[in-house]
C-alpha cells in the first residue's frame, strides 16, 4: 500500500466567471521513507499541489488515497485531525509565533492533539534538532537557522507520516541551509517520509526523487542520480 | 483541544499584550464599576429613608401650614400662619379625631445657645409635652418637660447630646440644672431667654436630614413668645393607633381643620396633611426611579465598553492572520479557533467585569463611610445580585461582541492565512 497515490487529480479556481487551470492530470505515487522533491518555477502549480497534499485545500477532480483511503470521504474536522497527526510542516517563513517561547512555538500542534506529556515530546523534538539550550527564549531572540530548526522541532513533535518543507532554505544563508537539509536527511535516513516544495535544482537534488512540474502538469518524475549529502556544520548542531 | 489548554493560551496571549488588554478592558470595568455603585447607593439611601422612619416613630402624621400639590414632599419652615393652637386643641378632642394617641405641637428655628463664654448654634424646636410620644428617643440624663411645664411655659430647655457636649464637655460641669441663654438667630431679642437644662437626649443620629443630635426643646410657648414672637405653630405632629387607620385619621384631621377655618372650597385649603409612611414611599419611588435611570446609563457605558471589545477583536484577528493559518495547518479546526478567540473575548470582559466589581464594591464602602462621617446612619450595601448581574453581563457582552470576530477567524482559509502578510 502506497503512502500516497493521486490519480487524475485535477485543481481549478473559480473567480466569477473566470476559470484558472492550476493543475491538470497529475498522476504519481509515493511510499512511506521516500525523499520527493516537487519542483517547478513559480505559477508551476506546486505549492498548490503541496496544499493538496497535506489536506489544506482539496483538487477539484480525481482521486487522493493517503495511506489507501480516498480523502473525499473526509469532513474538514477529521482533515484537521488529519494535519496535526499524519503532516508536519515546515514553510519558507518559519511562520513561529512572536512573543512565545521556542519551546511554546513547538508545543503548539500537541494543543490539538490527543497526546499526553507535552513538555516531554516538545524537549525531545528540539533536543534532535540540536536546540535544548534555546528551551525559553523568545522566537525574536534566535537566528534564522535556528528559527527554521525549531520549525522542523514543530513539525515532527506529533512524530507525523510526512513532513512537507515547503521552500525551507529560501529565507536562510547558505550555511543555516545547509544545515536545515541535513537534518531532513536525517529524518528521511531514520525513516521519515519528506516531501520537499523547492524551484531551486540544488536544494531538490538533496531527495531521492524528483518530480518536476510546470503549468500544471508533471514533466517529469525521475530518480536523483548524483543525491547532495549535506554535511552539518557541527559548530550549528551543538 | 481541551477547555483548560484553551485557557492556559489564552491568558497567555492577554498576557503577551497587558498595555492593550487594560486599554480594552476599561470600558467594561467603568460600566461594571457604575452598576454596583449606583445600585449599592439606591439601596443605601433607601434603608436610611426606612431607619428615619422608624425613629421618627410610625404612624405619624404631619400637618403643616399652607397647601402643598399633592405629589410633592411638605416644605418644611415654610412661613405660613394659618395654623395655631385652637387647632391642636381641636385635634386633641377624641370626637373629633378618635384613632389619635398622641397630639404635638410645635414651632422651630435657628437659635444661637450660650453658656458662660461658649456658644454654638442648634436649631430650636418649642413644643409641648406630647413630643417623647410621638418620637422615638431615650434621655441620657434628666428628663422632658412635663405638661405643667409646658402648658406653664417653664423656662426648661432640654439639649441634644451633641450640643451638650459642645457647650459643657470642656468645663466637666454636669449640664442638667446649668442656666444657658436662647436667643433666635434670626430675631432680635437681645441678650436671650434664660433656661434651665432639665434634660439631655441620648444621640440618635441624622433623619430626614437634619442631625437629630443637635436639636435643642424648650416648651412651646417659650419658643413661640419669648424666641420667635409669634403666636403660629410651624408643624403639628399626630401619632395614630394603628396603620389601617391612616387615611380615616388624615380624613378626621382634614375635616376638623377645615371647619376650624371655615374652608367650604377645596381651592382655599390652607394646611398639608400627609402620613409620613406616604412621605418614603414617595421617596422611595423617586430613589427607585433615579436608580433605574443610572443603571441604564451605566448600562451604555457597558454596551459602548463592548464595542471596544469588538472593535479591539476584529483587529487581533486581522493582525493574527498568520497565526491563525498557522494553528490550523497544524491541526486546528474551526470550532478550536473559534473558541480560542471568543473565550478571549469573554476572559477579557470577565476581566474587566471582575475589576470593575473590585472597583465598585470599594467606592461604595468609601461612599458609605463618608456619609457615616457626616453623621447619616448609612448602611454599606452590595447586593449579590447586583454583582451577579455585573458578571452576567461582562459575559454576555464578550459573547455578543467577541462572537463575530471569533467567527471571521474561524473561516479564514488556511492558505491564504498563511501567505498573509
Amino acid at each position: 500500500m502506497n503512502l500516497i497515490n493521486i490519480k487524475n487529480l485535477r485543481k481549478e479556481y473559480t473567480t466569477g466567471d473566470v476559470v484558472t487551470p492550476v493543475l491538470n492530470d497529475i498522476n504519481f505515487k509515493i511510499d512511506k521513507g521516500e525523499f520527493v522533491a516537487i519542483m517547478g518555477p513559480s505559477g508551476s502549480g506546486k505549492s498548490t499541489l503541496m496544499h493538496i497534499l497535506s489536506f489544506l485545500e482539496r483538487g477539484t477532480d480525481g482521486i487522493y488515497e493517503f495511506k489507501g483511503q480516498d480523502i473525499k470521504d473526509f469532513n474538514d474536522n477529521y482533515l484537521a485531525e488529519l494535519r496535526n497527526k499524519e503532516i508536519g510542516f515546515v514553510f519558507q517563513s518559519f511562520n513561529l509565533l512572536p512573543r512565545t517561547t521556542v519551546l511554546d512555538n513547538v508545543k503548539l500542534p500537541l494543543t490539538y492533539s490527543k497526546l499526553k506529556n507535552h513538555e516531554t515530546l516538545a524537549k525531545k523534538s528540539l533536543e534532535s534538532v540540536g536546540l535544548s539550550h534555546r528551551l525559553n527564549y523568545y522566537t525574536n531572540q534566535i537566528s534564522g537557522g535556528e528559527k527554521q530548526r525549531v520549525a522542523i522541532a514543530r513539525a515532527l513533535v506529533c512524530d507525523p507520516a510526512v513532513i512537507f518543507a515547503d521552500e525551507p532554505t529560501g529565507n536562510l544563508d547558505s550555511k543555516s541551509g545547509n544545515t536545515v537539509m541535513f537534518l531532513l536527511q536525517q529524518l528521511n535516513d531514520q525513516g521519515r517520509t519528506i516531501i520537499l516544495v523547492t524551484h531551486e535544482t540544488d536544494t531538490a537534488n538533496h531527495a531521492k526523487r524528483i518530480i518536476r512540474i510546470k503549468d500544471g502538469n508533471i514533466l517529469s518524475d525521475e530518480k536523483v542520480k548524483t543525491r547532495t549529502i549535506a554535511e552539518a556544520d557541527k559548530d550549528l548542531i551543538k | 483541544m481541551k477547555p483548560l489548554s484553551i485557557i492556559k493560551l489564552v491568558v497567555k496571549n492577554l498576557r503577551a499584550r497587558k498595555g492593550r488588554t487594560i486599554l480594552t478592558i476599561l470600558g467594561i470595568t467603568i460600566g461594571v464599576a457604575g452598576v454596583i455603585i449606583i445600585i449599592s447607593l439606591g439601596a443605601g439611601a433607601q434603608s436610611l429613608i426606612l431607619g428615619q422612619v422608624t425613629k421618627l416613630g410610625s404612624n405619624l402624621i404631619v400637618i403643616q401650614p399652607g397647601k402643598v400639590a399633592d405629589s410633592g414632599a411638605p416644605i418644611p419652615g415654610l412661613v405660613i400662619t394659618s395654623l395655631v393652637d385652637s387647632d391642636v386643641e381641636a385635634i386633641r378632642d377624641k370626637g373629633r379625631v378618635p384613632n389619635a394617641v398622641a397630639v404635638n405641637a410645635a414651632v422651630s428655628g435657628a437659635a444661637v445657645v450660650t453658656w458662660g463664654n461658649k456658644t454654638v448654634d442648634a436649631t430650636f424646636t418649642g413644643t409641648d409635652s406630647e413630643y417623647p410620644k410621638v418620637t422615638n428617643f431615650t434621655m441620657e440624663s434628666g428628663q422632658f418637660f412635663t405638661e405643667a411645664e409646658s402648658t406653664g411655659g417653664a423656662n426648661v430647655i432640654v439639649l441634644g447630646s451633641e450640643i451638650a457636649k459642645q457647650l459643657f464637655v470642656d468645663s466637666g460641669v454636669n449640664p442638667v440644672g446649668q442656666v444657658v441663654k436662647v436667643k433666635s438667630a434670626v430675631q432680635n431679642n437681645a441678650g436671650g431667654v434664660p433656661l434651665r437644662v432639665i434634660g439631655i437626649i441620648a444621640p440618635r443620629g441624622s433623619s430626614f436630614f437634619q442631625n437629630q443630635d443637635a436639636l435643642i426643646f424648650m416648651p412651646l410657648v417659650i419658643g413661640q413668645q419669648q424666641i420667635l414672637g409669634i403666636h403660629y405653630l410651624s408643624s403639628v405632629y399626630v401619632k395614630f393607633d394603628d396603620a389601617a387607620n391612616a387615611s380615616s385619621t388624615i380624613n378626621a384631621i382634614v375635616s376638623t381643620l377645615k371647619q376650624q377655618h371655615r374652608i367650604l372650597d377645596e381651592v382655599n385649603v390652607d394646611f398639608t396633611v400627609r402620613n409620613l409612611a406616604d412621605a418614603v414611599d414617595l421617596l422611595s419611588t423617586i430613589t427607585d426611579a433615579l436608580s433605574l435611570f443610572l443603571v441604564a446609563m451605566a448600562g451604555i457605558s457597558l454596551i459602548v465598553g463592548g464595542i471596544g471589545i469588538l472593535n479591539i477583536m476584529v483587529a487581533t484577528v486581522a493582525e493574527r492572520t498568520r497565526e491563525i493559518g498557522l494553528r490550523k495547518a497544524v491541526g486546528a479546526t474551526k470550532k478550536a479557533i473559534r473558541n480560542q478567540f471568543l473565550l478571549e473575548a469573554v476572559l477579557l470582559t470577565s476581566l474587566g467585569g471582575v475589576i470593575g466589581i473590585i472597583i465598585g464594591v470599594l467606592v461604595s464602602y468609601l461612599i458609605s463611610l463618608l456619609m457615616v462621617k457626616l453623621g447619616y446612619d448609612w448602611k454599606f450595601i452590595v447586593s449579590m445580585g447586583s454583582i451577579f448581574l455585573s458578571v452576567g453581563v461582562s459575559v454576555m457582552t464578550g459573547v455578543t461582541f467577541g462572537l463575530f470576530p471569533a467567527i471571521k477567524a474561524a473561516k479564514l482559509d488556511p492558505i491564504d492565512a498563511l501567505r498573509y502578510e
